[in-house]
This record gives C-alpha cells, sequence and structure tokens, in this order.
C-alpha cells in the first residue's frame, strides 16, 4: 500500500542544503521518522530527510540535556539520565506511546513539530520549561513554540531541557494502551509548580493561573487544592470529542490535577 | 486416551512461526493484475454517470468494471449452505449504492499504484438519495433501501423489502403476557448493543489464476471454500467443474471471513482476462466495507412468583443489517435459540421482532452469532430482576437455570432459518461451573464489593450457552488415506482458520488409528481435492467435522483389518491390531504396519486403502459455561480495571485441551472488547468514524490483567471422544458479567454497551442528582 | 531505482520506487514472512529488526534503509524454532499471522532485557496485537522462551 505520493528524495548532507531545499517550496517537506508524515500527507513534492546530518544524540552539560531532533523516542526513553530527571516523567510519557516498534521509528523531532493535539510530550515538555533550537530562528521555549501561529517553516535541531531539581507527575488517561490520549496532565515541581493539560482534545495549555495559586501557598488542604482545580477548569479549555466529552475530561483533570499535586508535594 | 485430551504441540505452530509461505497473499502470482474498488462516499446514492475515459487511456490500466458489467442476478454473500436463509439483495455491482464504502465501481490494474491514480481520474456523478441511519427508523420508512425488483428470499424468512425489513421472526411457548400479569414480580428494561468489528489481524485476501487445464484457481482467506465455488458459480454464472476454490491457512476469520468479499471480483477478473488477479483489502476497507455484527435492541421483560420462581420471559428484538441482509434471519434466531433455554422452567416464552436494512455498513455472521446480544440482555435482565425481588441472583440461577437430563421447547421450535430439533441435555454441567466459578473468584468475599479508600472492587457473573453446528444442515466429510511406511494422509473439507481444526482433527485421526501426531498428514481444504464441509461457522468442526474424521478412522482401520486378515490368513475376528501392527491372535503371526502398507502398496494384491465417509448431526448439543469477572472502579474517575476473568466451561472432553483453553482466552478478550472497549461510532452523515485501528480500539496485552479458563470434567456421547463445541460459547458471557459488577459497584446499570467509564460517570450524575 | 539492502546477513540490490515502503519490497521480493495488518503502525505484524531494532516496516520508506541492517524472522531461524516449541506447549497458537512479528520483537526484548518482568514483557510487546489468542497463553510461552538459556 502506497500512501503518499513522493516527487523525490533527498537526503542531503547539510543543514544549509535541507534548508534550502525545504524553503523552495510548500509542497517539500522534512521527514523525521516519518510515522506520521506517512499517514496525514497525500503528496510531497521532495521529501527530505535528515537521516545524514547526525541530529541523532543525547548529550548534557552543565545546564542542560540536549537531545538531537533525529533521536528516536525510544532512546530518550531508555536513556539512564533522562530517566532521573523530573522524577522521569520523559521516559514515562514516551514509554506510554505505542509499541516499542514506533517508538524506534518515531523521533522527538517529528513529536514536536507535529504539533500533536494529542500529543504525551509536549505537557512534559512544557513542565520541563524545554527550550528548542532551530536552525535559523535561533532558540525560543516552547512556550514560545506553541504560541507561534503557524509552524515555523526551519528545521528543529535539538531540545534543550534545564537540569533542575525539580519533581515531577505524568498521567495518560487512555481507552486502552495503544490508544491516543482521553486527557493527559502534567506537573512539575521545583521551585514553583508548573503544570500543563493535553489532549483536552486541543494541544497541550499550561494552566499558569493554577500554578501561580498554588505557588503562593504553603499548606495544600483539600479546600486549596479544589480551588486550584476550580482554576484549572476556568482558565483551559475543554471540548468534546470522539474519545469523551468535555464534562468527563473535566472530571479527570480534577481528580488527577489533585493526585499529581499530592505526588509531588511528597 | 492417548492423543486426545493430551497436550499436543499444534500440527503447524513451527512453520506459521518461521515465516514459511502460509497465507493467501503469499502465494499471489507476482504479476498479478491489482483491483481497487472505488467505494461511495454516500450513505445512499443512484449512480447517474460515470466518466471513465482518462483513467482507460492510463497505461497500466487493464480495466474499469462497473455495473453495467454485470448480469443482475441477485445473490448473498454470506457463504450459508443451500438454500440460504439470508435474501438474494446483492449484486457484484449495482446502479444503487447504500452505504459509505459499497462498491461503486473497481479499477484493475498493473499495479497499485496505477490504481489508485485511475481512481483519482474517475469522475461519479450521483443521485444523493436520503438515507436511513437510524436502525429505529427503518421500518415503514418513506425511504426504501432496496426497491430492485430481481430480489427475493429463498424461503420464507419474513423478507419484506417495501418495508426495509430483511427478515423476521416471532416465536411463542405458552402466553407471556398472561404469564407476567400473573407474576408478582416484573421487570422492564431495553439493551443496545454495538456494531462490533472483527479485526482479524489478515485482511480480507483473494488471489486467482487460470490453471493449465483452463479453470479458474482461487486463493482465499475464507471459512467457506465450498460455498465460495458455489455463490460464484451463481453469480458469474462459470461452471462449478470450472472454479476450483484453496483456502490457506488464514489470519483469523470469527465469522467475518464466512462470507464472499472480494472473490467476485477477482474471479470475474480472471475469468475473463485469462490473467491472474488479486485483491487484498486495506484496512479501511475491512472496518467499512467488510461487515460487522449486527447491532441490535432489545426490549427484556421478565417475570417471577414469590416463591423464587422465573415464570415468563419476552424478547422483542430489534436488529440492524445495515445495507445487505447476511446473516440476517440466522443470527437474529440465535439471539433467542442459544440464551432462552438457559432458563428452561418458565412457563412462557416469548421471542419475536424484525431485522432491519438501514444504509449502514453490513453487518453478517461474528463468533457468538447474536448469542452474546442475548446474553447481555437476558443477563442483565435477571440480575435487575433479582435486586427487585431482593434475591441472592446466584441462588436464582441455581434454582431456575437448565441442568442435565433437562430440555426447554425452544429446541424443537428454532433453528437457524428453520425449525429446531428437539434435544435432551445429556452433559450440562452448568451448575458445576457456577459452583467452580464462585470459588476461583472468592465471591464470597468480594460479593457484592469491597470498597478501599480510593476503589472499589466488585464482581458480576454471567452463564451462557451455545450449539455444536446446526443439526441436519451442516455436513462435514473427511478422507483417510494410508500411504506405504504406514503413515496416513487426512483430508477434510473443514477450514482451519486459526482456531486449531487441523491439530484437532489430527488428534482424532491419530487417537483412533492408535498412531501419533506426526503419522497422520493433514490437508484442509480444497474444492478440488478434499471432501465436502460447509466451513468453519455455528461452532461445528470439532463436533461435526471431527465425527466425519472419526468415522472415516474407524472405517479405515476395518477396511486395514480385513486386509490383514487375508495376509494373516485368519478371519476378521483374530485379528488384533494396536495401531503398529496386526496380530493373528491364534497364531501369534503378525505383520506390522509398515511391512502391511509396503505389501499393500507395492507387492500383493495391491490396492490404495482409502475411505471417505461424512457426518450430519442429529442435534446440537450446547456447551455451557459460568462467567465471572473481578473489576477495580475508580471512585472518582470510573475507570475500571478487569483484574481477572474466570470461565468455568463445559465444553464435553477437550480434544486439546491447551487449544481449547486458547479458544476460551480469546473468545473472552473479544467479548470484554465488545463490552468495554470497542466503540463503534458514525458521523452524523453516516460514514464510519472508527474505521481504522487508530480509532477502532482492541483490548492489548497490557489491558488483560488475568484469565482463569478451567474446563469440568464432561463427555457427550454424541461427540467425537465426548467433545462438544468450544468456539464461539467463550465470547458471551463478558458484557453481561462486565455490565452486573459495574451495579455491584455503584448501583447504576449500563444498558448500552460497551461500558465505557464516561457512561458510568454520567449515570452515576443522573444517579446523584436524584 | 535501484538500493542495496542488507536482509538477514546478505547483502542485495532491490529495485524500488521512491515512495515504497520496506514492507511493500520485502513482500514482493517474497519475504512473506513479513505481514501486512493495518497499514498505519497500530499492530505490528510488519515488524522487522532494523539494526536489530523491531520497527514496523510498513511505515519505514525503503530508500532509507541502505546501510542499515534489516533481519526477518528467516534471520533469526533457531530462536523462532525455540519461541515456536514454547508456544506449542502453551497451547500459544492460533492463526499465526502475528507470529513471526512476535518472534522477532521477542527475541530483541531477550537482547535488551533478558530478565524482563511480567510488566515489561507486556509493554515491550505492546504493539504486536493479536485479536486470537487473549494474549495469555503467549505470555507464558514467552517468559519461557527468555527463561531459555540454551
Ligand atoms: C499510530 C500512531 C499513534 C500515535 N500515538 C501517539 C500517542 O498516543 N501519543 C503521542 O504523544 N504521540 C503519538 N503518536 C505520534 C508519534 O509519537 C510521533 O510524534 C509522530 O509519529 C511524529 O514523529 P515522526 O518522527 O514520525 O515525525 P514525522 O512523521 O517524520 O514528522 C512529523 C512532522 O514534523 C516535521 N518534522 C519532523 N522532524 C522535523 C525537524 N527536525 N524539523 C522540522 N520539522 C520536522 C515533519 O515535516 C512533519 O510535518 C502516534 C503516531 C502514530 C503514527
Ligand atoms: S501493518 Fe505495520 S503496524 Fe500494522
Ligand atoms: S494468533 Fe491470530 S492474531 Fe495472533
Amino acid at each position: 500500500m502506497i500512501f503518499m505520493e513522493i516527487g523525490k528524495y533527498y537526503a542531503p548532507e547539510t543543514l544549509e542544503e535541507a534548508y534550502n531545499l525545504f524553503v523552495e517550496s510548500k509542497d517539500n517537506k522534512i521527514i523525521g521518522g516519518g510515522a506520521w508524515v506517512k499517514i496525514s500527507l497525500k503528496r510531497v513534492e521532495k521529501l527530505i530527510s535528515l537521516d545524514q546530518l547526525k541530529l541523532d544524540y543525547i548529550q548534557e552539560n552543565n545546564a542542560y540535556y540536549e537531545i538531537g531532533a533525529m533521536t528516536n523516542l525510544r532512546s530518550v526513553e531508555t536513556n539512564e539520565n533522562i530517566k532521573l530527571i523530573y522524577s522521569g516523567i520523559l521516559n514515562q510519557a514516551i514509554s506510554n506511546i505505542m509499541g516499542v516498534q514506533i517508538r524506534n521509528l518515531a523521533t522527538i523531532g517529528g513529536s514536536i513539530m507535529g504539533k500533536f493535539a494529542f500529543s504525551d510530550l509536549i505537557g512534559v515538555l512544557l513542565v520541563m520549561d524545554a527550550k528548542l533550537e532551530f536552525y535559523k530562528l535561533g532558540e525560543i521555549s516552547i512556550y514560545e513554540f506553541l504560541d507561534l501561529k503557524k509552524i515555523p517553516e526551519d528545521i528543529l535541531l535539538n531540545i534543550k531541557i534545564p537540569k533542575r531539581d525539580s519533581k515531577g507527575y505524568f498521567k495518560k488517561v487512555s481507552k486502552t494502551h495503544l490508544d491516543f490520549s482521553i486527557i493527559n496532565i502534567a506537573i512539575s515541581k521545583g521551585k514553583n509548580f508548573i503544570i500543563a493539560v493535553g489532549s483536552r482534545p486541543g494541544i497541550a495549555q499550561s494552566a499558569i493561573n493554577t500554578a501561580n495559586y498554588l505557588n503562593s501557598q504553603t499548606n495544600f488542604t483539600e479546600e486549596i487544592l479544589d480551588k486550584a482545580c476550580d482554576i484549572a477548569i476556568d482558565e483551559l479549555t475543554f471540548g468534546s470529542n470522539l474519545r469523551a466529552s468535555k464534562e468527563y475530561r473535566e472530571l479527570l483533570v480534577r481528580t488527577y490535577i489533585k493526585r499529581g499535586i499530592r505526588q509531588v508535594i511528597k | 486416551m492417548k492423543v486426545v485430551n493430551n497436550k499436543v504441540h499444534s500440527v503447524d505452530g513451527l512453520g506459521i512461526m518461521k515465516g514459511r509461505k502460509a497465507y493467501t497473499d503469499d502465494f499471489a502470482e507476482k504479476d498479478s493484475l491489482i483491483i481497487k474498488v472505488l467505494r461511495s462516499p454516500h450513505p445512499f446514492a443512484k449512480i447517474k454517470k460515470i466518466d471513465d475515459q482518462e483513467a482507460k487511456k492510463l497505461t497500466g490500466v487493464e480495466m474499469v468494471l462497473t455495473y453495467k458489467d454485470f448480469k443482475r442476478i441477485p445473490f448473498t454473500r454470506a457463504g450459508q449452505g443451500y438454500p440460504e436463509p439470508s435474501p438474494h439483495d446483492k449484486f457484484v455491482l449495482d446502479e444503487y449504492v447504500r452505504y459509505i464504502g459499497d462498491e461503486v465501481l473497481a479499477v484493475v490494474g498493473s499495479s497499485d499504484e496505477i490504481c489508485r491514480k485511475a481512481l483519482d481520474l474517475i469522475k461519479v456523478e450521483y443521485e444523493v438519495l436520503e438515507p436511513i441511519l437510524d436502525f429505529e427508523q427503518a421500518i415503514d420508512n418513506q425511504v426504501i433501501i432496496h426497491p430492485e425488483p430481481e430480489i427475493h428470499e429463498m424461503f420464507d424468512i419474513g423478507f419484506k423489502p417495501k418495508r426495509n425489513i430483511a427478515a423476521a421472526y416471532e416465536m411463542n411457548v405458552g402466553d407471556v403476557e398472561k404469564s407476567l400479569a400473573a407474576c408478582d414480580y416484573v421487570i422492564r428494561e431495553t439493551f443496545y448493543t454495538q456494531a462490533q468489528a472483527h479485526v482479524m489481524l489478515e485482511p480480507h485476501t483473494v488471489n486467482a489464476r487460470m490453471d493449465y487445464q483452463n479453470r479458474i484457481c482461487i486463493y482465499s482467506a475464507t471459512q467457506t471454500p465450498f460455498h465460495v465455488r458455489r455463490i460464484i458459480s451463481q453469480g458469474l454464472e462459470i461452471p462449478l467443474s470450472k472454479i476450483r476454490v484453496i483456502k490457506p491457512r488464514v489470519g483469523g476469520g470469527f465469522g467475518g471471513k464466512q462470507a464472499i468479499h472480494g472473490e467476485m471480483l477477482v474471479a470475474f477478473v480472471t475469468y475473463k482476462t485469462g490473467k491472474p488477479a488479486k485483491i487484498v483489502y486495506t484496512r479501511k476497507e475491512v472496518f467499512e466495507s467488510s461487515y460487522t455484527r449486527h447491532p441490535m435492541r432489545l426490549e427484556m421483560a421478565l417475570g417471577a412468583d414469590k416463591n423464587g420462581k422465573l415464570k415468563a420471559i419476552d424478547a422483542k428484538v430489534l436488529s440492524d443489517t445495515g445495507a445487505y441482509g447476511e446473516h440476517a434471519l440466522t443470527v437474529f434466531m440465535v439471539t433467542g435459540s442459544k440464551v432462552l433455554p438457559l432458563y428452561n422452567k418458565v412457563d412462557s416464552v416469548r421471542f419475536v421482532g424484525d431485522v432491519v436494512y438501514t444504509n449502514h455498513t453490513p453487518a453478517g455472521a461474528f463468533r457468538g452469532y447474536g448469542a452474546i446480544q442475548g446474553n447481555f440482555a437476558l443477563e442483565s435482565a435477571i440480575d435487575i430482576l433479582c435486586v427487585k425481588m431482593g434475591v441472592d441472583p446466584i441462588k436464582f440461577r441455581q434454582e431456575n437455570m437448565m441442568k442435565e437430563n433437562e430440555t426447554s421447547p425452544i429446541f424443537a421450535i428454532m433453528g437457524e432459518g428453520t425449525a429446531g430439533t428437539a434435544m435432551n441435555m445429556d452433559t450440562c454441567k452448568l451448575e458445576e461451573c457456577v459452583e467452580r466459578g464462585l470459588k476461583l473468584i472468592d465471591w464470597q468475599s468480594k460479593y457484592p464489593r469491597i470498597e478501599t479508600e480510593d476503589k472499589i472492587k466488585s464482581v458480576g457473573m454471567a452463564i451462557a450457552m451455545q450449539g455444536s453446528g446446526i443439526p441436519y444442515i451442516d455436513m462435514g466429510a473427511a478422507t483417510i488415506k494410508l500411504n506405504d511406511d504406514g503413515f496416513y494422509n487426512l483430508m477434510v473439507g473443514a477450514t482451519e482458520i486459526g482456531q486449531g481444526s487441523d491439530t484437532v482433527l489430527t488428534q482424532i485421526a491419530a487417537e483412533e488409528l492408535m498412531t501419533s501426531v506426526d503419522k497422520v498428514v493433514i490437508y484442509s481444504s480444497d474444492t478440488d481435492l478434499t471432501p465436502f464441509d460447509v466451513g468453519a461457522y455455528a461452532s461445528s468442526t470439532t463436533y461435526v467435522s471431527g465425527n466425519a474424521v472419526l468415522r472415516a478412522a474407524k472405517e479405515l482401520k476395518s477396511r486395514m483389518v480385513e486386509e490383514a486378515a487375508r495376509i494373516l490368513e485368519t478371519k476378521i475376528e483374530n485379528i488384533d491390531f494396536d495401531g503398529k501392527r496386526f496380530l493373528n491372535i491364534n497364531d501369534k503371526k503378525e505383520i506390522s504396519l509398515i511391512d502391511f502398507s509396503n505389501q499393500i502398496t507395492y507387492s500383493h494384491e495391491q490396492k490404495q486403502l482409502q475411505v471417505t465417509s461424512s457426518y450430519v448431526g442429529h442435534k446440537s448439543p450446547p456447551p455451557f459455561m459460568a462467567g465471572f469477572v473481578e473489576i477495580d472502579i475508580d471512585k472518582e474517575t470510573y475507570e475500571v480495571e478487569i483484574i481477572n476473568y474466570v470461565s468455568v466451561v463445559d465444553c464435553g472432553t477437550t480434544i486439546n485441551p491447551m487449544l481449547a483453553k486458547g479458544q476460551v482466552d480469546g473468545a473472552i478478550v473479544q467479548g470484554l472488547g465488545m463490552a468495554f472497549y470497542e466503540d463503534v461510532q458514525y458521523s452524523k452523515t453516516g460514514k464510519l468514524i472508527s474505521s481504522d485501528m487508530l480509532n477502532y480500539k482492541i483490548p492489548t496485552r497490557l489491558d488483560i490483567k488475568n484469565l482463569t479458563t478451567v474446563f469440568v470434567d464432561s463427555y457427550e456421547e454424541s461427540g467425537p471422544f465426548g467433545a462438544k463445541s468450544v468456539g464461539e460459547i467463550g465470547i458471551d458471557t463478558p458484557p453481561a458479567a462486565l455490565a452486573n459488577a459495574v451495579y455491584n459497584a455503584l448501583g447504576i446499570r449500563i444498558t448500552k454497551l460497551p461500558i465505557t467509564p464516561e457512561k458510568i460517570y454520567q449515570e452515576m450524575r443522573k444517579k446523584n442528582e436524584k | 531505482m535501484k538500493i542495496n539492502l542488507n536482509i538477514n546477513g546478505v547483502s542485495k540490490a532491490f529495485l524500488i520506487q521512491e515512495n515504497e515502503y520496506l514492507l511493500e519490497v520485502l513482500r514482493r521480493n517474497d519475504y512473506t514472512s513479513v505481514k501486512r495488518g493495518c497499514d498505519n503502525t497500530s499492530c505490528g505484524v510488519c515488524t522487522v529488526l532494523f539494526d536489530g531494532k523491531p520497527i514496523p516496516s510498513c511505515s519505514m520508506l525503503a530508500i532509507r534503509c541502505e546501510g542499515h541492517e534489516i533481519t526477518t524472522v528467516e534471520g533469526i531461524e533457531k530462536e523462532a524454532e525455540k519461541l515456536a516449541n514454547y508456544f506449542g506447549e502453551l497451547g500459544a497458537d492460533q492463526c499465526g499471522y502475528c507470529n513471526p512479528s512476535m518472534a522477532l520483537t521477542v527475541y530483541s526484548l531477550k537482547k535488551e532485557n533478558k530478565h524482563a518482568t511480567d510488566e515489561e514483557i507486556k509493554a515491550y510487546l505492546v504493539g504486536n496485537l493479536c485479536r486470537c489468542t487473549g494474549y495469555v497463553a503467549q505470555h507464558q510461552a514467552i517468559k519461557k522462551y527468555l527463561g531459555d538459556e540454551s
């Protein structure tokens, strides 16, 4: 079964070459792992693979973990150092995406550039305050990336995760273990709380007011947690789709934000 | 017994695991023409104009087939015995399209890509018609889905196309209204079940070529090769003798491959062009354009007296057969006939209703075949009644359910499409099934619920029955041949589709011939080479085909003993055969089987020893089971975790205990899929949204925590070595057991499948508002 | 166009189209042990090992496989035989359509994590759907295979 039509396939050896090919035409596309490209595109004029650009790596320095955009999800998931940060929520979130086969294929770069509404990763990257480095655009935060109206016509090079001493919580609710999220919730707590909710069914969104409210509290009583959930429901938007109704999503968010907070303040 | 009821490895597992060529598409000719079907974007429309000029000009396009290329011969794709109890309401291609995904035309080209390009170039103009998308609005709707004059029923099945009724049925034992009126307790409830998809992992696949005798040889992933041959012959007017259908290994069927799907187009193209051709359904086609389980509405009324006796069962059922009426009547009847006899002590039973046409994907055969729908309704209703009466649902069942040596008048009244066959339950270990299940799930300590801080644990259960073939209709035959060196060939028409029948039938032959499994080489099924068999459906293979194999083995044995007596110069009664040698008990002279077979093949009074025997059942002894589920429900989100499913099954002797367990395990998980995960979603315009595996979710190995499957001792005299069937029974109980467990946990009743956490939440909201 | 693929240790030239997926190329060239199930990365029956790691061949462009090692079940015949034996012992065989892909994935698990726990086994294999068996017998067989020291 051939799905997408390809005019021509390129595997350039330099970023400049890749970039030039890409911006030449709207009909030219970059391929990461290609899992999503395959089922979402009908025709591509020039398909540009980043295979030759050595973007498949995980490194660290004093301030950051840096993950090359072409690193496949499975390599991130099994990286022992990444398991240690934020209570291992990046690892957890990835390990809940489909099976190992697709995780050996799909890349972290493609997972971000797809800006998938159902993404389990983006919420986690939000609460980790991750930075994205693009070839032309330079470094922007994941927040800025999500705020952009359009996905930038640029090549994502890597993702930087700041080293912080934070705890993390991640929860994906789905029908079967191979399904998209009905909702996913990520929380981190270092000095401050960061909370993100994805698959609302819209793309992950940070609950800033909720986090601010929690940051101003010292004693997390049931009432405070309830109030925090009220704020979250109020500031985030939820909708219905084939996986769940708005109401049920809200119930899940209330429940798991509370459980998450309890866990990260332990 | 040495081979039967013993641990025996499947006869084909090693080769399959190693990836040897086995499945239909593995045998497609390399240069096969590819057939791609243009599928209707409208739920109901008349084709006004087809412009295929551009497509036909494309290099590599062999032909474009439209309804104009076919003689108008109505047939049914159902894949049943003849005359079929399904209406002949389908044409290979028609001027009308009746659901989104229906066949508009077919493109035949040298590659997939060329076909797809050709499809893009074809323009079809439709007159879009008002569809019927709600099956409860179908009867006497002003829209008529099948107005064409040629369509017909083969015998009275209640077919009234002008009223959108594909089949109708009514059965009465006693006077239900009267009985209900006299009852101390009456409950009424309406249940809905969804159009579950089979999701066998191998898509529907067919390929064909003309052989050197100028006959058409078709490989098909089918459950019914002999029916396929007949239907192709009738539908395309190709002489039966010119068609050979080979069923190679099949990658799962579950009823979905009982009907014919791509066969007509492939056969037509190859017959017409003389070139090999093939079709492999895309997964979307499997979902959207093959068929589903019949969705149903079941209105139940039960009545009991104050002594705890169930007195009356009333079931009014509406079934949705979609655009075509495959299995419309028979699935509907099984909803009654393989469910209602469970409670055989009632004064009266009514089972009545219609099967209606709608503009949805057609429904057809699916493991359980109506019984799972009926079971969900009846076994939920029994628990509802018990709540109303304030009695224990286990005790109530124990008092009112079928027991050994009892019967039900329903057996005589209801068959499959015809009248039934009266029979006694010579084996029915239902009581023991319930007893053992209670212990295995630890009912006593968990019923109705255990509440902890954030979870509620609860249990629920249901009982079920099925059948073993269709009496006087299902025929199976087997041929066994003795070879030199003393091994046998077993040729059966029975169709291995993954259920393990090749192994089980081999075991039956080996047991009777007192040899080992490796000395019996099975071949199934090939319309040229193997004897007739109706195919793999109605839980018939072990019982019906197994009996045929047993007969053949017995007959061959006596033929061998006859010949041995001649060789050893004695009377037949003096021969002792132990599977390895023939002994003259008088003079102690003996001849080994190997020497015997070599002699009879090569050296002295040579002849081929081979027999063919057939079997038609005179009854259909039901297997029984009790299913128990243990669940944990999250008190805040109502997410449900299925902790364990206990199945205690009476299927007579398990010919192969491991494979029998596999049948039950697999069916339980499919039943849990229907009960809990497999949501079928249509858009407002009638498009199936859950038409790929991203959106239609079958259970994964992480969702299945534990299955406890055991068998009770049971020996059915009429079955081969005491066996009944086991292929379908497992699927029936999960929906009701789960619904009952949810009730036991939370006091709410879900009446519409699947039972999702979201539905539980909505019901809890309603309950809390009250 | 022509590319070189290394399949089961043998390097050969294959004629492909740029938009063809590995599954298509393999099946066309008689590696029919690799099955098609879902067309969209959801079922696992098209699994092959790509440099030793399981991937869905239905979604890997063939052209990207040049210079990598592809393994189908024919390339791990001894291991497949062992697993088949445990499948036979525990009655885990049904239609078998998922079996070759299962053998490859289990083999890869054995290399990565021989002492995997029950949950780890299930998590590793969750992408290998099976509609027939209900998974329990498969799981038991796989555990035995992982414990096999031979
Ligand atoms: C069946 C299926 C189920 C899935 N389920 C889930 C799930 O439950 N949860 C979840 O979070 N995710 C899920 N995903 C998404 C998956 O995890 C990946 O995120 C997705 O496949 C994209 O990764 P890829 O490498 O395949 O990207 P591709 O398909 O190659 O690309 C995706 C997009 O990103 C662009 N792109 C890729 N790399 C770059 C780059 N370096 N620079 C610029 N642009 C780039 C491409 O042009 C394309 O537009 C699922 C995917 C599939 C196919
Ligand atoms: S065919 Fe590749 S995952 Fe299903
Ligand atoms: S055995 Fe049939 S899909 Fe696994």
